[in-house]
């Protein structure tokens, strides 16, 4: 469960966020709203990557302000862009990356890295550089190496956005199908639509937060600019 | 340091390694060529400061030193390192030190000129380097060494202002040094009035234009 | 990224990384000590006899003596005009010594088992307080992103051909910026990837201990 109490975040002068209180505990979350409404920056509140500019953002009970490396190992981050994310050179040696902290034995974490490649069809590029991955794989390789490590929230910051119409499916095919809490910012709103919850931002508010075809609906008539009903 | 400061660096490397695959013009002068890779140790230290700035170099030593060909023209190898023209590697962390700390000694008030000054000082200090050890490891006279390298005192004339444009641009767009504590910082802690339209725009100015708050938030949690 | 390695399998290939580095550094430091243009000429045999014994293709390296020997000629030459007979072939073969014995090294030894041999050679700093793994993560750091940054390149250059614009140096401000913000982003994802986090005490135990179950859910195979 993560509960944001109070929360607001300012650049500079600009406010980001006001005044956000969730509690967010649902299986499916999905986060929508226009460019610049704040939804990156809530999601990266989560995992403590940023710190509110007040109020206090907690995962499980650890504030992500004084418990960072609690915070971090409960919840797992998937970027939009899969090129950032991936941190070593070779795609067998990026999944273990994730597994340093656990300091598993070499023997364990060879095994681990091979059942996640395998369920993700990359056993064949272990050891190839993982720049020569396409597109899709590199997201898939960005996904298991954050699933690798169990966290028990996993969010997903635009996942589908740099992907073809197949590997946008196969995507997400494996959010859910999770059984973790997972947490999904898009402009996909038909990924939405078996969720448990939608929440709308705009310029930095909650405009509605209920179940995926109400809100859904709600967003829809916001971006058109239409009177909203709910 | 702080994981970016990690990412800034190894980026940098990678940078400066880049820019040595970049076309080159071969000069017949001691077997050695023109790259745009000197520029990448300029910029390394203008744009990163001092200390990150001479890590990102030194990490490209190491990458040399691995075996990696890395070097203009896909050069690398040990024998980089200790040849005769090993000065002009080694003297890479030592001129992003001198101009990176020139910069953050003159951040508060940092202009084309001063960059500008920053980035030929820190090019200076590649052939002093560069000559004294030349001369040294094969026993002739530092006049007849240096004399040889003229030929490339426009190549990096042309590089310290293209150093110097961009050391400005990102001051401005993306600071990422801090000044040094004597002198004003006012100026580079001031938060930039961006206007930012996109989310990622969001975070880069939250992460980057405030980089006093962000350096006060990382020492106040030592878990971090 | 391709390394200088030469695949080989011979006793010189599978000596030790750290052996190998020693011994390197041990010529280095005698043939700088050394005055006598034959000892010199004794200690370049000694390395010859290596290339043998490490069966070091022709061509691979026939590039490398082609431009050493062009190199030392033209230092050679240099050296007449200052110098006597014997001073230019103790700077000749001292320079031949080093560059060959350094170049047998980087073309016997993989990239990997030279990495290891620098961990270990830093290690001793973790007691003064220095985080040497980080060293590791900046070298892997930048051999996965010089790949993807020259990719970039080839971007900006491809897009600003499209527009006309030829000129070389234009394409540095985009890139510079493009690399400046990419920091940011592989930033984050080292903390939330776990680079900073101290690592966990109990050894084997994965820092999650439970994880939550939901009712609703469809069988995860992964």
């Amino acid at each position: 469960m993560i509960r944001l109490d109070h929360v607001s975040h300012r650049y500079g002068a600009r406010d980001v966020l006001h005044d956000l209180n969730l509690d967010l505990s649902e299986h499916r979350i999905g986060v929508v709203g226009s460019n610049g409404c704040g939804k990156s920056t809530l999601a990266r509140l989560c995992n403590g990557l940023i710190l509110p500019s007040s109020g206090a953002v907690s995962v499980e009970g650890h504030d992500t302000a004084k418990d960072s490396s609690a915070v971090r190992s409960l919840v797992g981050f998937v970027f939009q862009d899969p090129d950032l994310q991936i941190i070593m050179p070779t795609v067998g040696e990026d999944l273990a990356f994730s597994l340093r902290p656990h300091r598993l034995p070499k023997a364990e974490v060879a095994k681990r890295v091979d059942q996640w490649l395998h369920a993700y069809g990359l056993q064949s590029h272990r050891d190839h550089p993982a720049h020569l991955l396409s597109g899709g794989q590199k997201q898939l390789l960005a996904i298991a190496a954050v699933l690798i490590a169990e966290p028990q929230v996993v969010i997903f910051d635009e996942p589908t956005t740099l992907l073809d119409l197949a590997n946008k499916r196969r995507i997400m095919d494996i959010v859910l199908r999770l059984d973790q809490q997972v947490i999904v910012v898009t402009h996909d709103l038909e990924f939405l639509t078996d969720f448990d919850r939608v929440i709308v931002l705009d310029q930095g508010r909650v405009v509605c937060d209920d179940r995926p075809q109400p809100a859904l609906a709600h967003y829809r008539r916001l971006a058109l600019g239409e009177p909203p009903v709910c | 340091m702080r994981s970016k400061d990690i990412a800034l660096i190894a980026l940098f490397a990678a940078l400066t390694c880049v820019l040595g695959l970049t076309p080159v013009i071969p000069l017949p002068v001691l077997g050695v060529t023109f790259s745009l890779q000197t520029l990448g140790m300029i910029l390394a230290g203008v744009v990163l400061g001092a200390k990150r700035g001479a890590l990102a170099m030194l990490l490209v030593i190491v990458l040399v030193a691995i075996g990696l060909p890395v070097l203009t023209g896909g050069q690398g190898g040990i024998a980089k390192l200790v040849g005769p023209t090993a000065g002009f590697v080694w003297s890479w962390p030592i001129g992003a030190l001198i101009a990176g700390g020139l910069v953050e000694r003159w951040w508060a008030h940092l202009n084309l000129a001063k960059a500008l000054v920053a980035a030929l000082l820190g090019s200076l200090s590649l052939y002093v380097l560069g000559q004294v050890w030349l001369a040294w490891s094969l026993h002739i006279p530092a006049s007849v060494a240096s004399w040889s390298w003229l030929v490339y005192v426009p190549g990096d004339l042309v590089k310290s202002i293209v150093a110097a444009l961009v050391a400005v641009t990102v001051k401005k767009a993306y600071p990422l040094i801090t000044a040094r504590r004597d002198t004003t910082s006012a100026d580079a802690a001031k938060p930039q009035g961006d206007t930012a339209s996109s989310d990622t725009d969001q975070l880069w100015s939250g992460t980057a234009s405030t980089p006093v708050t962000v350096a006060a938030n990382a020492e106040s949690s030592p878990a971090s | 990224m391709l390394s200088l390695y030469i695949l080989g399998d011979s006793p010189i290939h599978r000596c030790p990384a750290w052996l190998k580095l020693l011994a390197l550094a041990l010529i280095g430091s005698v043939v700088m000590i050394i005055d006598s243009w034959p000892t010199l000429t004794a200690v370049l045999v000694l390395i010859i006899g290596a290339y043998v014994l490490a069966r070091v293709p022709w061509h691979a390296c026939w590039p490398m003596l082609r431009a050493m020997i062009i190199f030392v000629a033209i230092i050679a030459a240099c050296q007449w005009l200052f110098g006597s007979a014997a001073t230019v072939a103790v700077v000749s073969i001292r320079l031949t010594c080093v560059i060959m014995a350094a170049n047998l090294v980087t073309w016997t030894t993989k990239v990997s088992d030279l990495v290891a041999s620098i961990d270990v050679a830093v290690s001793p700093l973790t007691r003064l307080g220095v985080r040497t793994d980080r060293f590791s993560l900046a070298i892997a750091l930048a051999l996965r992103f010089i790949p993807v940054i020259a990719e970039q390149g080839r971007r900006i250059r491809e897009a600003q051909a499209a527009r006309g614009v030829r000129a070389p140096l234009t394409y540095l401000a985009p890139l510079i910026i493009k690399t400046v913000r990419m920091a940011d982003g592989v930033g984050d994802a080292l903390e939330s990837r776990g680079a900073d986090l101290r690592p966990v005490t109990t050894a084997g135990t994965p820092a999650c201990p439970s994880r939550r179950a939901f009712v609703d859910t469809a069988d995860h195979s992964g």
